[in-house]
């Protein structure tokens, strides 16, 4: 039974730490499947962070936290849309930039206005975004196995966490039911195409990063007002570029996309947990090690496990009406 | 005549310092299919550019079923009735055939009902015109006349009247071709009208009731059909008469210079491209290889200049063997004697963002002429480059411009200039005038024409069957990787046309 309980709690973990890559990787995967490399899904995610917390311990509600939280990031990505849509500028340089900027200005502007080093202040309880118990999870508790997986896995997160399994469907909807979905894979194919039947190229692209911006706000929020009860500088750490490394992994896909993400959330759980705790025949393992674990599965995966990944094809490139 | 579909008048576009259409006229009749020539650069695509909205006159007036029309956008002349076929398809390979006609104009947000509408109307479009194709095909999966087809059936879903085909028969098989003017003479009695841009005259006399000639941005001159000849059209096009087919006298085969035996290829997946192919080339002689772009010719072309392994056979460069294993030298067989043009001249042939000079010894840079010491000899390149240019009529004459900056037809000729005046052996031509203008193909078949009668060996791959017949003394006709036929120069085009489309060999001879 101990074992079951510790299965329970990687796999509950798992779930949370999953919703940050989730979110980031579904926002890439409305901006690349339009033809935008999205570099910047970490910065945008930070400045959402950053944003929601402080927002969030000022006017002390959590909604207006995660209100401020998508409205920055999106800003954050209509400037990404400036530069590489509007200016055609290279995306990767773009992207990075908006990374360097997100992670210079939350630092400043938390010292200057919290002056806690950087952070923002300790969220109280009504401007942190709050588990939900779902109805009988306490009374089914003792029920063997399948009370432990409906109290744990499935009752009691937040509902960011149930917003971002959520998205997964509804992006799926999106991309292959409706007229939206079918011209913004359209655009991420061959822009020409969606130019000369009369539809603004630079208009759906900027639509499909307002979405990247959404997502990634939402994620960022999640990350201070959920996970954290407040903003630490550089708390993305590197999620937005694992998100990166899923969205590829997943083909572009967001089913695909859920998984890998699961499974890059199921190793950073196992890491935390097998920190410190000897393994049978190997022995104590150092907690690098088991840190790193992620990013080598990562390398590994890309470097060949996945068979070919092919990116929308106008992946990268500025649209610019041939003569 | 009757009354006109689309009238232009007065319409001048410029870019930069290119005035690329001036002042032209233009008259359309309805239910009519107008032809539109001209040489590259001569302003038919931006004409008809205009005409699409995508790009906007400078000045002048448009009209359309004889009401002046505003049109700004592509969705403007979608809204009037004008549907476009561009030269390179404007479809999104992995969609399916549905999504790509229903692509900008769903009939619902959700794409169900519109999906299921577009369905309906294919199948009564391909009732009325003839215009199969399995709607739920994927783009990339069908052949390239299948994803014309669907082009059109893009532009009759918008409800278009007037139709517009910008160098339809470009990737076509003769037989495709022929198919596509079936279905554009269906249309044309259906009360459609059809505009059509192309530099192949043969095609304009085929089909069009009327032909309108472009020059240098200017509208020279339209003309009856079946009152002109393709010798007058060529003229009005160059601005002086011209040679549609070279003069040449008899072939005075001598020995073998190149022996291909058993020669098999493969593609990076592993697909045999090159099946077991065998052939010789004489001196003196120019062997044509004719064939539909994609059975094998460009792995052929490689794999003889060294630069693509071969998994099989033999290829003897003047008696002695090529190596074929992938570890060949495209620099030691140039000292070999021979010499490669290849097809693709914008990623092989040149480097576009260096100057004339430096591509006109390309690959030759080694040799000791162009050396003083360790360093490049600049003075002698460049004077090397100007007797090219002087010999081979490149314009501008200017050694130093980027090679990006000169035309289609002159960067063929610096490609040909730099190979054929290190007078090789053997001459390996690919695509000898893909790109290139009327005038500049004479020229170009002149000099090919002149190796040959100085002895050298000349292999021409070009899907081009004019050029072909034109120019080769013996014609192979490559199909699926094998060489399906051995022909004349006298071979008619239907006969050749059936070996390219792999018609077996006995039904083609009947």
């Amino acid at each position: 039974m101990d074992l079951f309980n510790a299965i329970i709690q990687i796999l509950d973990s798992t779930i949370r730490l999953s919703v940050p890559l989730l979110l980031a990787c579904l926002a890439g995967l409305y901006s690349e499947r339009a033809g935008v490399f999205d570099i910047g899904l970490e910065g945008k995610m930070l400045v959402g962070a950053f944003a929601g917390a402080a927002a969030a311990s000022v006017f002390h509600s959590a909604l207006i936290g995660l209100g401020m939280a998508i409205l920055i990031s999106v800003a954050f990505a209509m400037i990404h849309g400036f530069a590489s849509i509007t200016h055609r500028g290279n995306q990767i340089v773009s992207g990075v930039a908006i990374n360097f900027i997100a992670a210079g200005s939350t630092i400043m502007l938390g010292q200057a206005w919290f002056q806690q080093g950087g952070r923002t202040p300790a969220l109280a309880p009504g401007e942190r975004f709050e588990a939900i118990t779902w109805p009988g999870a306490d009374a089914l508790r003792e029920v063997p196995i399948l009370g432990p997986i409906y109290a744990e896995l499935i009752s009691g997160h937040s509902i960011l966490v149930y917003i971002a399994f959520l998205m997964v469907p509804f992006t799926w909807w999106v991309l292959f039911r409706t007229r939206f979905g079918l011209r913004l894979r359209a655009v991420g194919e061959n822009p020409a195409a969606v130019d000369t039947a009369g539809i603004s190229v630079a208009w759906l692209r900027y639509r499909a990063l307002i979405c990247t911006g959404v997502l990634t706000g939402i994620a960022g929020a999640y990350l201070s007002m959920v996970q954290n009860g407040g903003f630490v500088k550089d708390m993305t750490a590197g999620k937005g570029y694992i998100a990166l490394a899923a969205l590829i992994f997943a083909k572009w896909k967001p089913v695909n996309a859920m998984f890998a993400c699961l499974l890059f959330g199921f190793l950073d759980a196992l890491s935390i947990r097998l920190q410190g705790t000897p393994l049978p025949v190997i022995g104590k393992v150092p907690v690098q090690f088991m840190q790193a674990l992620p990013y080598v599965l990562t390398v590994i995966l890309l470097a060949g496990f996945i068979g070919k990944a092919i990116p929308p094809r106008a992946g990268g490139v500025p649209y610019v009406k041939e003569r | 005549m009757a009354q006109a579909a689309i009238e232009l008048i007065g319409i001048n576009k410029s870019f930069g310092a290119v005035r690329a259409n001036r002042d032209i006229n233009l008259e359309i009749a309805r239910g009519t299919i107008h032809g539109i020539v001209g040489e590259n650069g001569a302003g038919k695509s931006t004409l008809m550019s205009i005409l699409y909205g995508f790009y906007q006159a400078d000045s002048g007036e448009i009209r359309v079923g004889g009401k002046p029309a505003s049109i700004k956008t592509p969705n403007d002349a979608i809204a009037l009735g004008i549907g476009m076929v561009h030269q390179h398809f404007m479809l999104v390979d992995n969609f399916s055939v549905l999504e790509n006609v229903i692509l900008g104009a769903e009939s619902d947000a959700l794409l169900k009902k519109s999906i299921a509408k577009a369905r309906s109307e294919l199948e009564r479009l391909e009732r009325e015109y003839g215009l199969e194709v399995d709607p739920d095909a994927i783009i990339e999966e069908l052949p390239v006349g299948l994803q014309q087809r669907v082009e059109i059936l893009k532009a009759l879903y918008r409800g278009a009247e007037i139709l517009i085909l910008d160098e339809p028969t470009g990737v076509l098989t003769p037989a495709e071709a022929d198919h596509l003017f079936r279905i554009l003479k269906q249309l044309k009695e259906q009360g459609k009208t059809i505009v059509l841009i192309t530099h192949k005259l043969r095609e304009i006399m085929a089909i069009t009731d009327t032909v309108s000639v472009m020059r240098q941005g200017t509208m020279v001159a339209t003309r009856e059909t079946r009152k002109t000849t393709v010798e007058e059209l060529a003229e009005l096009m160059v601005g002086r008469r011209v040679l549609l087919r070279v003069e040449k006298g008899e072939a005075e085969a001598g020995g073998v210079k190149l022996a291909v035996k058993n020669l098999t290829v493969k593609d990076q997946r592993g697909v045999t491209m090159v099946d077991d192919i065998s052939f010789d080339l004489r001196a003196g002689e120019i062997v044509g290889i004719a064939g539909v772009a994609g059975n094998g010719q460009s792995e052929l072309l490689e794999a003889i200049s060294g630069i693509r392994h071969a998994v099989s056979g033999s290829v003897m460069l003047e008696g002695k063997p090529i190596d074929l294993t992938g570890a060949a030298d495209p620099g030691e067989l140039r000292d070999r004697g021979l010499a490669h043009v290849p097809e693709d001249r914008h990623h092989v042939g040149l480097v576009l963002a260096f100057e004339e000079n430096e591509n006109s010894i390309l690959g030759y840079h080694d040799d000791e002429r162009y050396l003083k010491g360790p360093f490049l000899d600049i003075d002698a390149i460049r004077n090397d480059a100007r007797d090219k240019i002087t010999k081979y009529d490149i314009r501008p004459a200017d050694c130093r411009l980027k090679t990006a900056n000169f035309s289609g037809g002159n960067q063929q000729k610096i490609v040909l200039a730099r190979e054929m005046e290190q007078h090789p052996g053997v001459l390996i031509v690919g695509q000898p005038t893909r790109g290139v203008d009327v005038g500049a193909i004479e020229f170009i078949h002149k000099r090919l024409i002149a190796m040959r009668d100085q002895g050298k060996a000349v292999l021409v791959v070009s899907v081009e069957l004019d050029e072909i017949r034109s120019l080769s003394d013996r014609i192979l006709v490559m199909f699926a990787g094998r060489i399906v036929g051995e022909r004349g120069p006298e071979a008619s085009e239907g006969e050749l046309g059936l070996l390219m489309a792999g018609v077996e060999q006995r039904e083609a001879a009947e």
